[in-house]
């Protein structure tokens, strides 16, 4: 089933950048179509954030990784390098865990 | 907005800066500096695939054939809290629509046609508008997204390999904190989007409204709420955010 996964998101994700070289302007110009795709990142990557921080299966917690979220908003804020911001997120929880 | 070709006619320009000209050097310069970033991103990349539960395979198919972070990101850390297959997949289409409207305001720039438009395609990505959209001319705007693509497309793969590779090596990797990595590469993939007040609503309102809705709807369908309320936010004009008007103001 991964492979699916792998497979068909792939293949949206490229038709997505073909159409964008292949189609007129006037289809994809409309100004309420390009706010919709500029937020769309914005409201997806918001909801992974506290998802992927906050529940575990339909549960809602707090538990280490939250402490990583706060490592990483602060190594952000402070401009770190991507990299830098993934391996204190990390760290952090894996201290925190290793610690409660 | 669209790269406005001025009045010269495409025949009278080269299509890409000679050789020897110093925008040549300096485009070719960025595009290699670029590209190792993402590289050093790729190995994150690479080691999250594995620790959510992908093959070395799966994860490298990954980066070749969807390559764009974004979306590779979102699809490993669905599947790996148990997310399904439309959910997974689905959450990267929406996170990769923003390439569309990237190859809208390329389109007019490189005049693709063929095999060339049906291999830059897979080059187009965050980071190749960024560079194609800024340069000064028309040929080093071309020059600069071939450049950038190309590098990016050969260290972030070669990155998701090693970091891949090593991440393997590690038998359990929720004992290093693996688990918090995701949310942070998201994190940092958002903040260059977080200028002015409609982000800061619309990240907000999708944030409380996913997680609301996480105990009740099955996995996945949170995220196509956190989209619903962009959706909305975007339907409505907002004469105060005129920079939302313009899809390639922040490509990240």
């Amino acid at each position: 089933m991964t492979w699916v996964a792998v497979l068909a998101g792939s293949a949206a994700c490229y038709l997505l950048k073909l159409v964008g070289l292949s189609v007129p302007q006037r289809v994809l110009g409309n100004p309420r179509v390009r706010r919709i795709a500029m937020l769309l990142p914005v409201a997806v990557l918001a909801a992974l954030v506290v998802i992927q921080t906050f529940t575990t299966g339909h549960r809602l917690v707090l538990d280490a990784r939250a402490a990583g979220l706060v490592a990483a908003v602060i190594a952000v804020l402070l401009r770190a390098p991507f990299l830098v911001v993934v391996a204190l997120a990390c760290v952090t929880t894996a201290l925190v865990r290793l610690w409660l | 907005m669209t790269y406005d070709a001025g009045d010269r006619s495409p025949a009278d320009q080269p299509r890409f800066p000679p050789r020897g000209a110093p925008e040549r050097r300096a485009v070719l310069r960025v595009a290699l500096a670029i590209g190792a970033t993402t590289g050093a991103y790729g190995l994150s990349f690479g080691a999250i695939g594995i620790a959510s539960g992908l093959s070395l395979l799966q994860t490298c198919a990954l980066s070749l054939l969807m390559f764009s972070g974004g979306s590779q990101f979102a699809l490993v850390g669905i599947l790996g809290s148990g997310g399904g297959v439309v959910a997974a997949s689905g959450t990267a289409a929406l996170l990769g629509s923003r390439n569309a409207f990237y190859g809208l305001r390329l389109a007019e720039l490189l005049r693709l046609r063929g095999v060339a438009r049906v291999a830059g395609a897979q080059l187009v990505i965050d980071e190749s508008t960024a560079v194609a959209t800024t340069q000064p001319t028309e040929p080093a705007g071309r020059l600069g997204f071939w450049a950038t693509g190309l590098s990016v497309f050969v260290l972030w793969n070669l990155g998701t390999v090693i970091g891949a590779a090593g991440a393997g090596l590690i038998s359990d990797p929720a004992v290093l904190g693996f688990d918090a990595a995701a949310p942070a590469a998201f994190v940092a993939l958002l903040a260059p989007r977080m200028r002015g007040r409609q982000p800061w609503a619309v990240a907000l309102t999708a944030s409380a409204v996913s997680l609301a809705a996480v105990p009740y709807v099955p996995a996945g369908v949170p995220v196509l709420l956190a989209a619903l309320v962009a959706i909305l936010a975007g339907w409505r004009r907002r004469p105060d955010d005129a920079s939302a008007d313009d899809p390639d103001g922040q490509p990240a």
